[in-house]
Order: structure tokens, then sequence, then C-alpha cells
């Protein structure tokens, strides 16, 4: 019943009538590259960036043996990877400092630090900080290190051992590369094209054919509204594979991403097209007109642009949007390519497969049923 | 041989009956037209036809089908360009003819077909450049890919200007002149007589007239008049001396001498002669199909019927009855 030529008939008119339309080929192609760039751009390096702390020292010494301890802490936290100290006048009014400088993290080293180090004294560090900021818990936990480390330091001098600390650690990053935003940002954006190119285009075209009568007049050639979609479903996946070998490309050579390139990648870049092929066809067809068909699909299409791991990754949002992110259909594919090409997690892969396999397979059969070449 | 047959077809949408027990039969190789204002129910008569919409009573064969059952095996056999014919852009009406026979699986020379729509000149250009005429064109050269023996044109010339309308009528005689079936819809009176064999006039969902063109002006006119351009004591002095039934017309000073034969117009002019007075232009008129028209569909157009045969419009439907 279903015929391989008449669906690459279609294709052939399909696509090629696409590509001679300027705006759907920049939405297809264009538009995702530009995204990468400006995303790239703005985030480039964006995950070894240092928070700035301002630190104010009030040590005043005496120094023994000119041993500034005050100075040397602050020395290693500027040399960490986490922070760049600041230094604030002593003079200032240090509350007042940070607002004036809209900065919410900054260290007051107190008048007797480096005394108390050495004769053994417990002294106090003030450490300020929003807790709504996801940079304080980073300036928190850098200084809390470094003043074990000083305080071990301190005992290990005290008592002459000489052994190593017990718990060392060594630096490393996931998947034992160096990790960037760029990389997570590359699947997000593949995801967002695969979502929006076909969710769009068949959302437009299912109600507009509806509306010219176009359909009908297909339904009066041996066209089968299956075919019908499978020709447009191809035509996203064709798209869609264009548009990652581009995404990716920019990504690696623009802003030198590490991503795995890997055949765990391909059911996602063509499950993805056709559930939102099918998805956008739904939309058009049960609803009334082109405009209202633009609403609801708008309604389907803006959470999972920005909900589903898109631009931000899910854990960076609260408990209850980490949940409702898992009914949107586009967050399996950017777990999936996530999980393929960031970390390798192939088992994770497989089940983010399995379930957007049968979210295709349920929207495609709704969208074949409900939708209608011919009216009664 | 008949093409079509259809009885006591019924179809309502909610309240509205759009066609309310409609008959008739269309013979192989005749042109038929069906003339309504809008909303008569012409356009859901023939999606009926066409396999498009399911009817709710009576019986329809096409082709010896059944439309809406068999519409998968009907569709290879005719030719349908629907209301307003739109297509795919960015596609060219030689692309577009390529694509037809791909899905019906036929071989065609695609200039052969843009040849006999005339429609060579524009093979190359993209739909959405084409004009009016052309994108009609463009549907009838596509409702002719599978070279079908039955042809449905649903008001193939509406829209478009007197030129691309007398093309359009060329390229119909020549589909009847290849012995075509064609069904047409059309509110244009002049198309309807320059095309059919035969017309039925629709009017809320029924057949208030069917025939040829001269059958229902017959039928329905007021028959042949003599108009004698003149006075009305003119008029009177033809109405004492003759047995003919004559009217005057002050407004257009025209005296009306209707015919009951021929030779009737010899008796008046005699009289006319005879009295001695002063008489002008004369000449002998019959009700056109307009006039006839005009008196069969009882109201101005509405767009009820219409409407509801439009269920996409957004406009139209949210004015529609339900």
């Amino acid at each position: 019943m279903v015929s391989g030529k008449r669906i690459f008939s279609d294709f052939k008119v399909f696509s090629r009538g696409y590509l001679r339309n300027k705006f759907g080929l920049f939405f297809g192609l264009v538009f995702p590259v530009i995204l990468i760039l400006i995303f790239g751009a703005i985030f480039a390096g964006g995950s070894t960036g240092k928070v700035n702390v301002y630190a104010q020292n009030l040590d005043t010494g005496p120094f023994p043996n000119g041993q500034n301890i005050s100075a040397a802490f602050l020395d290693q936290l500027n040399a960490s990877s986490t922070i760049t100290v600041i230094t604030v006048n002593p003079s200032e009014n240090f509350s007042k400092y940070l607002a004036d400088h809209s900065a919410s993290d900054g260290i007051v080293i107190p008048a007797n630090f480096t005394v108390n180090y050495i004769t053994g004294h417990q002294l106090n560090l003030t450490v300020y900080g929003n807790p709504t900021s996801s940079t304080s818990g980073i300036v928190s936990g850098t200084v809390g290190g470094y003043a074990n480390y000083f305080n071990l330091n301190y005992f290990q001098t005290k008592y002459n051992d000489t052994t190593p600390a017990i718990i060392d650690i060594t630096p490393a990053n996931v998947n034992t590369q160096q990790t960037k935003y760029i990389d997570f940002l590359i699947p997000g954006l593949i995801g967002f094209s695969i979502l929006t190119s076909p969710m769009f285009s068949l959302v437009n075209i299912s109600s507009e054919y509806k509306k010219s009568k176009l359909f009908k007049q297909l339904s009066l050639t041996p066209l089968t509204k299956m075919e019908w979609l499978a020709s447009k479903m191809i035509w996203y996946i064709v798209l869609t594979i264009a548009g990652f070998l581009l995404m990716v490309g920019v990504g690696i050579f623009a802003f030198g991403a590490h991503v795995a390139i890997t055949p765990w990648l391909i059911p996602f870049l063509i499950l993805g097209p056709m559930l939102f092929a099918a998805l956008g066809m739904l939309v058009g067809t049960v609803t009334k007109n082109p405009e209202t068909a633009g609403v609801i699909g708008n309604i389907v299409t803006f959470p999972m642009m920005f909900l589903a791991g898109t631009f931000f990754p899910i854990s960076s949002m609260p408990q209850y949007l980490q949940t409702f992110a898992h009914v949107l259909p586009l967050f399996y594919v950017t777990e999936g390519l996530n999980n393929a090409m960031v970390y390798g997690n192939i088992s994770g892969t497989i089940i983010d497969i399995a379930v957007l396999g049968i979210i295709t397979l349920v929207i495609f059969v709704l969208a074949v049923k409900l939708f209608k070449w011919r009216e009664d | 041989m008949l093409s079509i047959e259809v009885s006591d077809l019924k179809k309502h949408y909610g309240n509205l009956k759009a066609v309310d027990g409609i008959s008739f039969t269309v013979k192989s190789g005749e042109v038929f037209g069906l003339l309504g204002p809008n909303g008569a129910g012409k356009t859901t008569t023939i999606e009926i036809m066409e396999g498009l919409r399911e009817r709710d009573g009576g019986d329809v064969k096409v082709l010896g089908l059944n439309p809406w059952k068999k519409g998968y095996e009907l569709h290879k056999k005719i030719g349908v360009i629907p209301q307003e014919f739109t297509f795919f852009e960015k596609t060219t009406p030689r692309e577009a003819i390529v694509y037809y026979a791909d899905l019906f699986n036929v071989k065609v020379n695609p200039d052969e077909i843009l040849k006999e729509v005339l429609l060579e000149e524009s093979a190359k250009v993209n739909f959405d450049s084409l004009s009016g005429g052309q994108k009609q064109k463009t549907g009838l050269a596509l409702s002719l890919v599978n070279s079908p023996e039955l042809l449905f044109l649903d008001e193939p010339t509406t829209g478009l200007d007197p030129n691309a309308r007398r093309a359009i009528w060329e390229v119909i005689r020549g589909l009847k002149a290849k012995g075509k079936t064609i069904i047409l819809t059309t509110h244009y009176l002049d198309e309807a007589q320059q095309l059919c064999d035969r017309v039925a006039i629709m009017d809320h969902g029924h057949i208030v007239a069917m025939g040829t063109t001269e059958e229902i002006i017959e039928q329905h006119g007021s028959g042949e008049r003599l108009e004698i351009h003149g006075e009305e004591k003119l008029a009177d002095y033809i109405k004492s001396n003759t047995d003919l039934q004559v009217e005057y017309n002050k407004a257009k000073r025209e005296i009306l001498i209707t015919l009951r034969k021929k030779i009737d117009a010899l008796a008046a002019l005699a009289a006319a002669e005879q009295s001695g007075m002063e008489w002008g232009q004369i000449q002998t008129r019959q009700d056109s199909l307009d006039d006839v028209f005009v008196k069969l569909v009882s109201e101005p157009a509405t767009e009820q019927g219409e409407m509801a045969s439009q269920e996409t419009d957004a406009k139209n439907s949210k004015k529609r009855r339900r």
C-alpha cells in the first residue's frame, strides 16, 4: 500500500520547494549555527571563569621573621582555579563597599590573623555571600578548603608531623576531558533545532494546506496521508543531519568543543525530527485554522525550547521544573544527546532512545489517525 | 452510457440543508453545468461526486462507483480542479505535472499537457508567481495527468479577467472535442451557455431547472416578443386591430408584442403600417438565460451553503449557523 516511489516524488517536490524558500532554509540551517556562534561566544570559557571576591585585609601584624600569614592566605586563594581576589583598602566600610560595587562575595581578614595563627589562638574569617547566588557556594567552599589546609599546616608544623595528608584530591573532569559550556551547549542546540524546524514548519503547512484545500487536492491523487507525512519526516531528517554536522563543525572549529560523535547519535537524529514533524502535523490537524494552530504550536513548543535542557542544564533548575522537564518529549532528545556526546553514558542513551521511540510512535499514530484528507 | 447518476442526494450541515434531494444524470461525453448563486449547493454536490464528502442521503454513482467508499479507485479515473485551485508555492507547472505523473504512476509528456492547457510559456515559473489564469491552467493541467474520462471543474474561471476566462474556455472546448465528460460549476451564465450541453440551475439545495439552455429559456422564459419603438396610441391601435397580446413600456416608449408564432410579427407590423402613425426601431427579443436565472433564483445569493462547505475558513465559520 505504501509506495516508496510516491514518497520519493513528494519528497523531491517538497525539498525543492523548501530549498527555494530562503526563509525556511534560514531557520533550518543558518539559524542554529547563529545560535551556536552567539551562545558559544557568550559562554566561551564560561565554566572556567573565576569568581571575583573582594578581600579586606585588616591584619596589622606583627609579622615575626617577616612571616605574613594573612597575605600568604590571600595569595593562595588568588592562585586557586575558582577565585580572583580583589583587595579592598582597610579603611573602607566593607559591607558598604560591596554594595557600592554591586558585589556579594567578600572576605574580611581580622587584625590578629598572623599573630593568632602563629601562637595557636583561634581566629575568625568573615565570609560575605548571597545565598541565592551560585557564586557564594563556590566562595565559601574554596575559602573553607584553604582554611582547612592552613589549619592542617599549623598542626603539622606544631607536632613536627611529616605525614602527608591522608586524603588528597587530583582534579579531573568528567569523561577525563576538559568539559566546557560549549560541550553542553552543542547537544542542547541540536535538540533545539530538532524541535523547532520540523515542528513550526509542519504546524504551518498542515494548517495552511487544510485552509487552502491543498490536502483535499492531494487526496484526489494516489498519495496517502501516511506517505505525505513520511516524505516530510525524511526531509527533516536530512535537514537535521545537515544541521547537526554544521553545528558540531562550528562548535569544534570555532570553540574547540569536545563532543563525541558516535553511532548512538543516529537514533536521535532520526526519531527526533520524526517526532516533531508528527507533533506539528497533529497540532495543525486538531486546530480549526492557521491562527489557532500557530498559537497552540507555540504553547507546545516554547516550554520545550527552554526547559528541556537546551540552553541550560536541567540540573540547574528547581526540582519542580526538573520534574516538569520529564514530560517534555524534547527532554529525552537533549538528555540522550548529552549522554552520548558529552558523558559517554551509553546505557542512559539507550533508555532515552527507548522512551523517545515510544513517544514518537504514539504521536505518529495519533497524527495519522486524526489527520483527515477529506471531510465528512 | 451514463457517467454520473445522482438520485435524491441530500447533505446537511447542522440545520442547513445544503443539498436537499436532487437528482440528475450525466451522459458520457457531455458537458454538464451546475449553475446557481453562491451557497446554492454546487460545491457540496460536486465534492460528494468527487468522493471528498460523504452524503447524508440518496444515491450517487460516478463511473459506476460509490465515490465515498471507492474514492481511491475513483480518483484514478477522474480529474478535478477544486474551487480556487492552489498548489505548492515554489513548484513550477512543469514540476507539478511530473509530480502528479509520479503519484499516478503514469508516463506523460509534460510539454504536451502544458500545450494542451496553453501554459507553455509559464512552464518554469514558480506557482506563487503565476497569474490567476495561469494558476487555473496549472490546475487544469494537473487534472489531465491521469488522462481521466471524467473531469470536475469547480468554478474554473471565477475571479479571472475576460481574456483569461476565454483562454480557459478554449481549453475546455478542446477537452470536450476529445470526448471527455465534464462537470462544470459556474455562476457565469455566459460560460454555461458557451460550454455546456446541459445545465442544472440550483438554488437553496434544489434543482430549479434542468436541460439545454434553450430548453430552460423556453420553459421558464417569457418567450419571443417583438419590440417596436413608438407612441402609446400606436400600441392601442395594434391592440384593437389584431388579436395580439400587446403591452406598453412608457419609460422606454416601447410597444411589446408577445409572439406565439413567428408570423405574429408580420401581423403586428402590418397593423403598425396601417395606422399611419410613426414608429421607430424594431427588434425581436427573447429572455436570455440571465433573465430566466434571475426569475428562478429566489433571493439574492446568501453565503450559507458556501460557508458550510468551507469549514476551515475562519472568517466564514464564525458566521455559519449550526
